[in-house]
């Protein structure tokens, strides 16, 4: 690597346009909500920054108090089930031969290209009122009460007089199959890197010794591919938290996310100062968690993944 | 990706003889691919995640309104969704932005990497953190923060097409880049600098080293980069939602709009469109990135 020095004008070309963007389409634009966060609205359509606490201060009070507090457990247990299915999937695909480790990887990793809103639209389909659970639900209990007759035991109607499609979206649990959904691939892809990377004669070397599998996973394998749950757990958890989308198609009234109040605020509420206050207090957890993880990962660690 | 590789029937049959014995010995305690509870984890969240794509493709084609039930085959909402004049309007300004954002950020993206590649400059760790930071942070926040900095130096959002598209594109640009640069600084991470020395060693010009020896090394980084960045663009929603203005409608937008009153065939037959176009990208883009090719 060369100093900047012995070639000023290469190095001048190649990092202009660069910057030039980073610096005036998307710098300015977090520096003017950053702001914003600190002004007041005047009229209908002006703002003034007077350098006034009191959006986050408001942002404080109970109501929204508590759509944040509901947005991170959502999030955190989101994140937790992500985990839980990501780990035995990435961990299978690292111990597979190279074709089928190729292959596996692919084919989980690919819904992840495909437009978020198409797989929440997707899922909507499948959990509506007469969607394809109730559907194949309904089609059980049809079932169920034909042999119920078949037995003799027609008449007592003990699966109820007739169907009832079980309400399954916009609700809370909609709304965290849906961030599941969406948000796995970004678990599987920081820990298969990891667990790829990890030199199994630790394992080996443990079993031999001695130490059952479980105590071998959690002693030996867990903590050695900590980087990788950690990034793991911060690619899914900054996302869901920001997320809109979502709990806007899935979520009903009352599983509302911070990510629906800040696009209430700047679309129809029109206060936009309040709303750069909430993305602001978004954007101090996500800087929050990125310390934590570099914090918790080496820097060769941040590198790889 | 792995080619499949042929075997000759001799070979196929010792191949076929070990992998009996194999499957006949006891699992071993480090051949977890033979766990059967770990495919099965595997296999339900395979199933989970395809099967609401696959049944929205499949009813896409269903004979129904009501969508529930399979009443024949129809290509009839696919006709129905390319008549739809807006919905078309739609598709076309998304096509455009993503191959604008996609060629502008491809070279932004390029040149940022061979500068980090190729320079040692003050404070570089702290650059590298500002490059990242539209990959970080939440889309929510970008979105909110390019639709107040259009509305502060009011930025015209009508116009003559494709004018009317410039916030979009300009958005999109700022946070593909970054994708892009990536993915062809870990390209370069293969380079032997050796190269770029014989080259100027023997003569070549900067420009000419640049044309004749890194371009062609680089190109497969390049394309991924390039595709990458094009489903990105494609695929974004919540940036658009916030910098399009009234009459600047894209594809996802367009669908939200629709998805928020119903599910309509109209919608599942343009979203399949969509996944069918983003399926062949990225089948494309993980082609070129495998290390067998990337080697040749």
């Amino acid at each position: 690597m060369e100093s900047w020095r012995r070639n000023p004008w290469v190095f001048a070309v190649l990092a202009l346009p660069g910057s030039f963007w980073l610096l005036v389409f998307f710098l300015v634009p977090l520096a003017i909500v950053w702001t914003l966060s600190f002004g007041e609205k005047t009229s209908i359509v002006d703002i003034a920054v007077t350098w006034t606490t009191q959006n986050y201060a408001r942002a404080l009070e109970p109501i929204y108090l508590e759509i944040i507090w509901k947005s991170v457990w959502i999030s955190a247990f989101a994140t937790a089930l992500c985990l839980a299915i990501a780990y035995p999937i990435a961990f299978l695909i690292s111990f597979l031969p190279p074709r089928l480790k190729t292959l596996l990887m692919l084919a989980v990793i690919l819904p992840f290209w495909i437009n978020m809103l198409i797989r929440t639209y997707a899922l909507i389909a499948v959990f509506r009122r007469n969607g394809y659970v109730n559907f194949v639900l309904e089609w059980l209990w049809t079932i169920g009460n034909s042999v119920l007759g078949a037995v003799g035991l027609g008449s007592y109607q003990l699966l109820g007089s007739s169907f009832e499609p079980v309400p399954m979206l916009y609700n809370t649990f909609a709304l965290m199959v849906g961030l599941v959904y969406v948000f796995l691939p970004f678990m599987v892809l920081p820990l298969y890197a990891t667990i790829e990377r990890l030199d199994k004669s630790y394992l080996e070397a443990s079993l031999d010794l001695g130490a059952s599998q479980f105590r071998t996973f959690f002693s030996v394998t867990l903590p050695l591919t900590m980087p990788g749950v950690v990034s793991g757990i911060i690619l899914v958890f900054i996302p869901c938290l920001g997320s809109f989308l979502i709990p806007d198609l899935l979520g009903g009234t009352n599983a509302q996310m911070i990510g629906n109040v800040i696009t209430r605020q700047f679309k129809e509420a029109n206060d936009w100062p309040f709303g750069s206050a909430l993305s602001f207090l978004l954007m101090y957890v996500t800087f929050l968690a990125l310390a934590l993880r570099s914090l918790f990962a080496g820097r060769g660690e941040r590198e790889a993944v | 990706m792995a080619s499949p590789v042929l075997y000759s029937s001799a070979e196929a049959e010792v191949i076929a003889v070990q992998e009996a014995e194999r499957s006949r010995s006891p699992v071993g305690p480090l051949e977890f691919h033979r766990r059967k509870w770990l495919w099965a984890i595997a296999g339900a969240t395979l199933l989970f995640l395809y099967i609401p794509l696959l049944s929205l493709m499949v009813f896409s084609f269903n004979n129904s309104r009501r969508n529930i039930v399979w009443q024949g085959f129809t290509t009839d909402y696919y006709v129905r969704a390319w008549n739809n004049a807006s919905l078309f309007e739609a598709f076309t300004n998304s096509l455009t932005i993503a191959i604008i954002a996609t060629l502008v950020s491809t070279v932004i993206g390029s040149m940022v990497a061979l500068m980090l590649w190729r320079f040692r400059f003050p404070l570089k760790p702290v650059y590298e953190g500002f490059m990242a930071l539209p990959i970080v942070i939440p889309e929510i926040c970008m979105g909110v923060a390019m639709m107040a900095f259009f509305s502060a130096i009011s930025w015209p959002a009508g116009g003559p097409w494709p004018l009317n598209l410039s916030a979009i594109i300009i958005a999109h640009i700022a946070f593909c880049f970054p994708f892009v640069a990536i993915v062809v600084r870990s390209r370069l991470v293969g380079f032997n600098r050796e190269l770029e020395e014989a080259s100027k060693d023997l003569g070549a010009s900067e420009w000419q080293t640049f044309r004749y020896v890194i371009i062609p090394f680089l190109k497969p980084g390049l394309v991924a980069g390039a595709l990458l960045a094009f489903t990105l663009s494609l695929d974004d929603f919540v940036i658009t939602f916030f910098t399009s203005g009234p009459n600047a409608i894209t594809f996802p937008v367009k669908i939200y709009s629709m998805v928020r009153f119903s599910v309509t065939p109209e919608v599942n037959a343009a979203s399949t469109i969509l996944i069918v176009i983003t399926v062949i990208a990225t089948i494309f883009a993980v082609r070129l990135q495998s290390p067998a090719k990337t080697a040749a």
